[in-house]
C-alpha cells in the first residue's frame, strides 16, 4: 500500500511545465491543490465519473502535450464504459493514473468494489497499450516514468491507504478561473 | 434537410469534432458522418462520456458536438449540471427527439421522454431550438449565438423526417 498523498506528491514531482493533469472530484483534487498548485492542473470539482472522458478528448485534440487522468477507484468505476474507448482511441500522449484505496474515501471510506475488482488487469483486457499495477511505494517512481516515457495509452494502478482527510483545504479558485488558466496551458494544433 | 447539407452547414460553421451515441433518427446522418475525412468522431459508450469527450475541444479553442437520442438525455443531467454549466463549458447537443408529443408517436420507450425532453432542457436553463426542414441554418445560427453568448451547451432537437 502506498500513502495517498505520497503517491500524489510524487507523481506531481515527475511533471513538466507542459504536461496536462486533470484531477477528479473529491480528496485527490484537493490533495493535488495543496501540494502543487498550477495552471496545468483541471481539477474536477464536480461530475464524479467524468474526468477521463473529457482526459480522452483532450489527449485526442493536444496530442504533442502529455495528458494525465488522475481519479480514485470510485471514479473509474463508475465510468469504467470508458476505458475500452480510450484503448480503442488510442491516443499516445495519454496516462491514466488510478489510485486505488478501495474506497469513497472522501465521503467517509465506505468500501468500493475495487478489493474484488483488478482494474489494472481490466486495462489490460481492454487494450491499453500498457496496464501496470503497483503496490509498494519502491515500484511507484519506476512504473510511473516508464509510463510518462513510452508511447501510450497507459493506465497505472496504484493501490493507496486510506489516508487522514482532516486538514486538506479545497480547491479556492473559482471554476471559471480553473477553467481560463487550463485553457491557456492547452496548445492548439 | 439532406444529411449532406446537414453536415455541410455544421462543417462551415467549424463544428468537426463530435462523439456520441447513435439514433436512427440520423440513420443516415451517421453514415455519412463517420465516412466524411473532415470530422473527427469518438463512438462514446453512454451520452455523459460524449459530452464530457466533446467538451474538450473548448480547451482546444473549438465547440464540440454530441450526437444522441433523447432517451440519453437523463444520463447528460449529471456532467451538465456539475460540470458543463458550472464551468461555463459549451457544446452543441445534436438530439434526435423521439416520440415527440407523446403517444401514439412512435415506440412506448419513447412516450414519456418525447413529452419531457424540451421541459428537462427548460427546468436545467439550457437552451434548445426546434428546426424544421426548411430553417435547419438559421436555427443553428440562433442557438449558435446563444451558446456563445453564455458559453453553455444547447441541444438543437431533431424530430424524424428533419434530416434525411
Amino acid at each position: 500500500m502506498i500513502d495517498r498523498d505520497q503517491a500524489i506528491a510524487v507523481i506531481l514531482e515527475h511533471l513538466e511545465p507542459d504536461d496536462l493533469l486533470l484531477s477528479t472530484t473529491g480528496m485527490i483534487s484537493r490533495e493535488v491543490f495543496a501540494t502543487r498548485d498550477r495552471p496545468g492542473n483541471f481539477y474536477m470539482i464536480g461530475s464524479m465519473g467524468l474526468l477521463s472522458s473529457v482526459g480522452l478528448g483532450l489527449a485526442l485534440l493536444a496530442p504533442e502535450q502529455r495528458v494525465l487522468i488522475l481519479e480514485g477507484d470510485g471514479s473509474a468505476l463508475m465510468s469504467l464504459g470508458t476505458l475500452p474507448l480510450i484503448a480503442t482511441e488510442r491516443p499516445a500522449n495519454l496516462v491514466h493514473i488510478i489510485l486505488d484505496n478501495e474506497a469513497y474515501e472522501s465521503t467517509g471510506a465506505q468500501p468500493s468494489i475495487s478489493h474484488a475488482v483488478d482494474l489494472a488487469k481490466v486495462g489490460q483486457s481492454c487494450g491499453y497499450q500498457r496496464a501496470m499495477r503497483v503496490d509498494e511505494p519502491e515500484g511507484l517512481e519506476k512504473a510511473l516514468q516508464t509510463c510518462l516515457t513510452d508511447q501510450g495509452p497507459s493506465l497505472l494502478l496504484v493501490k493507496a491507504a486510506i489516508a487522514p482527510v482532516e486538514g486538506i483545504p479545497r480547491v479556492s479558485h473559482s471554476p471559471i478561473d480553473i477553467r481560463d488558466r487550463f485553457r491557456k496551458c492547452v496548445r492548439r494544433p | 434537410m439532406e444529411a449532406q447539407a446537414f453536415w455541410d452547414v455544421l462543417k462551415a460553421r467549424g463544428l468537426t469534432f463530435f462523439s456520441g451515441v447513435p439514433d436512427s433518427t440520423f440513420h443516415h446522418a451517421y453514415t455519412l458522418m463517420v465516412q466524411d475525412p473532415e470530422i473527427r468522431y469518438i463512438p462514446a459508450v453512454r451520452e455523459d462520456v460524449a459530452l464530457g469527450v466533446a467538451s474538450a475541444a473548448y480547451f482546444s479553442g473549438k465547440l464540440g458536438g454530441v450526437m444522441m437520442q433523447n432517451s440519453g438525455v437523463g444520463n447528460i443531467v449529471n456532467p451538465l449540471t456539475s460540470f458543463s454549466l458550472l464551468y461555463e463549458i459549451p457544446a452543441l447537443l445534436i438530439v434526435g427527439w423521439r416520440g415527440y408529443g407523446g403517444p401514439p408517436n412512435d415506440a412506448p420507450e419513447h412516450w414519456i421522454m418525447g413529452v419531457k425532453t424540451p421541459e428537462i432542457f427548460d427546468l436545467l436553463d439550457v437552451p434548445y431550438e426546434i428546426p424544421e426542414s426548411d430553417n435547419l441554418a438559421s436555427a443553428l445560427d440562433r442557438l449558435l449565438a446563444v451558446i456563445e453568448a453564455r458559453s453553455v451547451p444547447g441541444a438543437l432537437l431533431v424530430r424524424a423526417g428533419v434530416v434525411t
